[in-house]
């Protein structure tokens, strides 16, 4: 794969097969549609669940979402694709994804993608073989004054530099826990007492 | 600088300031009652009286547009909507984050006083996509509060009810702006309208709405306790307020700073950020998040941080307070390249102008950074520029094409080195910040 987003017309024609929402997520669907004066708002969140089930944002998956909403799956399908992280192609079990605007370059943050590719032996925009990791080059996350930083799944890691990097792919590889992201977050807060 | 208040800033260092617990010992929510026992009107007025300006960029008063939604009669009955607007995508604006992980009270109680102000039973906070760990901590306030009393049917016994839910984006920039932000929560594409009709009269799904970014909702509460003549005594005549600024870049201690408005930018970058790394000096400063003009070290010195001197002094804005500092190991052209990408990344796709020309000035810039490029090349990014701004439904155009004009009117002898450096095949010793690998194409656009 690559890190090119493709349009509806290239989206796989291969997909998820026959799937449904299960009882769990049809309770949580409930309550989503609920939050809004009209169902269309719920695509958006309907998509998330559904990537969080089945990994990614097939014809099969807007199918399903579509016939929820009573919306056209083309639809879905159009707003599925006009937004970067509904992906539409299958990614690996942990997606890294490298800031690489302004303030995160300045930072070094090509440098930092260079050893990660070096590290996987894949280059942004692939997966690698055992589909455990997929490497992907973003643009700003909102990280701009602990760059370089990369988002992991959900979690932001920032202050990066070679070897944190390196402590975080080992952890993953090794299947233990990964560090904390959350005290970095709080180290950078800094304000000046008046 | 004086001493003056915290208002934004106060509880980021108390352990477990974003609990309900932390944040009422903190003194949140304890003007809300008062408020709900209010006159609408006189909290919209107190709010204008304050000069608190919209934080997100324009810097429109706040009151002023909460004034804009028609009365009940006007509006035929429509319910309102108030949208916390948490994209926070503008490269270099970092603020947003940190307000919602450390102290989601102070935004939830902002929210529920200018509901209340409008009359609006249903607000919502549209985070970006990526904000998801920082989603999970707003909803476990939002169900806080709501079990406490604070949100939801016959708040504090007062008869207002009102709920408040978040939404995730899903990766797109545009989605920032506001009436994008509306067609997106309405579950379309992400793509601005033309306004007017402005989203005070007709927004999200037809009603009038009112949409604030997260700093300017969460500095209501204090403006209520405090009142408008306490805040509008803080920072400039025209500039009320404290500002959070995001600094990033070249500076030895980037961060979240909250200061008030007027500071002098050089105490701001040399004082409170600890100034440039030993022996580097000041080359450039992109004052309120990317899409602003480029300012020279000569304008820095006689800037202060607010609205009107930043325009007077170098033509730029203040925007979202996202000041990107840059020293003398900066290659502006492959600042500007990078920047550009991130544009031609992110354009929706709906305007001509912008959805071709910003591509076709970032292929340029490529060439101009890696080699290969003309100085007719030049002239060809500055038509682009001038032909995409103000072109365009929303302000995207714009602010893709000013860091372009600005880079070129205050770099240009940069540019021109560079062609000719690669004519002579020199490679120039200064840091490369953009990739030659392009990357994902735009949103949607293609």
């Amino acid at each position: 794969m690559s890190s090119h987003q493709p349009s509806h017309r290239e989206v796989q024609s291969k997909g998820h097969g026959e799937i449904a929402f299960s009882a769990e997520q049809e309770a949580e669907i409930v309550t989503i549609i609920a939050k809004y004066p009209t169902m269309r708002s719920a695509v958006m969140p309907l998509l998330w669940i559904a990537q969080r089930q089945w990994g990614w944002i097939s014809h099969d998956v807007c199918r399903v979402v579509a016939r929820r909403l009573e919306l056209p799956p083309s639809h879905v399908l159009t707003v599925a694709t006009f937004y970067t992280m509904f992906k539409k192609t299958p990614t690996g079990e942990y997606l890294l994804q490298v800031c690489h605007t302004l303030s995160c370059a300045l930072a070094g943050a090509d440098d930092l993608i260079a050893h990660i590719e070096d590290k996987l032996g894949i280059k942004a925009g692939e997966t690698t073989p055992d589909g455990k990791f997929s490497l992907m080059r973003v643009e700003c996350l909102a990280s701009c004054g602990s760059g370089p930083m990369m988002q992991v799944n959900d979690d932001f890691y920032e202050c990066l530099d070679d070897s944190r990097v390196d402590g975080i792919l080992t952890a993953i590889t090794d299947g233990v826990s990964l560090p904390t992201p959350r005290p970095e977050v709080d180290q950078w807060t800094h304000t000046p007492v008046s | 600088m004086d001493s003056y208040p915290r208002i934004l800033t106060k509880n980021w260092e108390t352990p477990n300031s974003h609990t309900l617990a932390e944040a009422k010992k903190a003194g949140q929510y304890s003007v809300l009652e008062k408020c709900l026992k209010m006159d609408r009107q006189a909290i919209k007025q107190e709010v204008l009286d304050s000069g608190l300006r919209g934080r997100g960029g324009a810097g429109f008063p706040a009151g002023r547009k909460w004034m804009f939604v028609p009365d009940v009669e006007k509006r035929q009955g429509k319910p309102v909507y108030l949208i916390c607007n948490a994209d926070e995508s503008e490269p270099g604006t970092f603020k947003d984050r940190y307000c919602m992980w450390h102290d989601p009270h102070m935004l939830i109680e902002g929210m529920i006083i200018a509901a209340y102000a409008l009359e609006c039973k249903t607000a919502y906070i549209y985070l970006r996509g990526e904000f998801k760990y920082i989603q999970d901590r707003v909803d476990e306030a939002i169900e806080e509060a709501k079990a406490a009393g604070l949100l939801g049917k016959n708040i504090l016994g007062t008869g207002f009810d009102f709920e408040l839910y978040t939404h995730q984006g899903a990766g797109a920039y545009i989605c920032g702006e506001e009436t994008a932000l509306i067609s997106s929560i309405e579950g379309e594409r992400g793509q601005p309208r033309l306004k007017p009709p402005f989203p005070a009269v007709e927004g999200a799904w037809g009603c009038p709405t009112v949409v604030n970014n997260v700093e300017t909702l969460a500095v209501v509460p204090w403006v209520m306790a405090h009142g408008a003549k306490a805040y509008a005594a803080i920072g400039t005549e025209k500039a009320a307020g404290t500002k959070l600024f995001s600094v990033s870049g070249h500076v030895m201690k980037p961060g979240v700073y909250e200061v008030p408005m007027g500071v002098p930018m050089t105490t701001l970058i040399n004082d409170i950020c600890g100034g440039l790394k030993p022996g580097r000096t000041l080359k450039a400063v992109i004052p309120g998040g990317s899409s602003v003009p480029v300012m020279t070290p000569e304008e820095v010195g006689k800037a202060t941080m607010d609205y009107e001197s930043i325009q007077e002094v170098s033509g730029s804005y203040l925007g979202s307070g996202g000041v990107i500092v840059m020293d003398d190991t900066t290659d502006m052209v492959s600042a500007l390249s990078n920047l550009l990408r991130f544009y031609a990344h992110e354009s929706c796709g709906q305007c001509t102008p912008c959805r071709e020309g910003v591509g076709w000035m970032s292929q340029i810039l490529i060439r101009l950074d890696k080699g290969g490029a003309t100085e007719e090349d030049i002239e060809t990014l500055l038509d682009l520029a001038n032909n995409i701004h103000s072109k365009t439904i929303c302000f995207f155009g714009a602010s893709a094409a000013m860091p372009v004009q600005s880079f070129l009117q205050k770099f240009k002898p940069e540019f021109l080195a560079k062609i000719e450096a690669a004519k002579a095949n020199i490679v120039p010793e200064v840091v490369s910040t953009t990739n030659s690998e392009a990357t994902g194409s735009s949103a949607g656009a293609k």
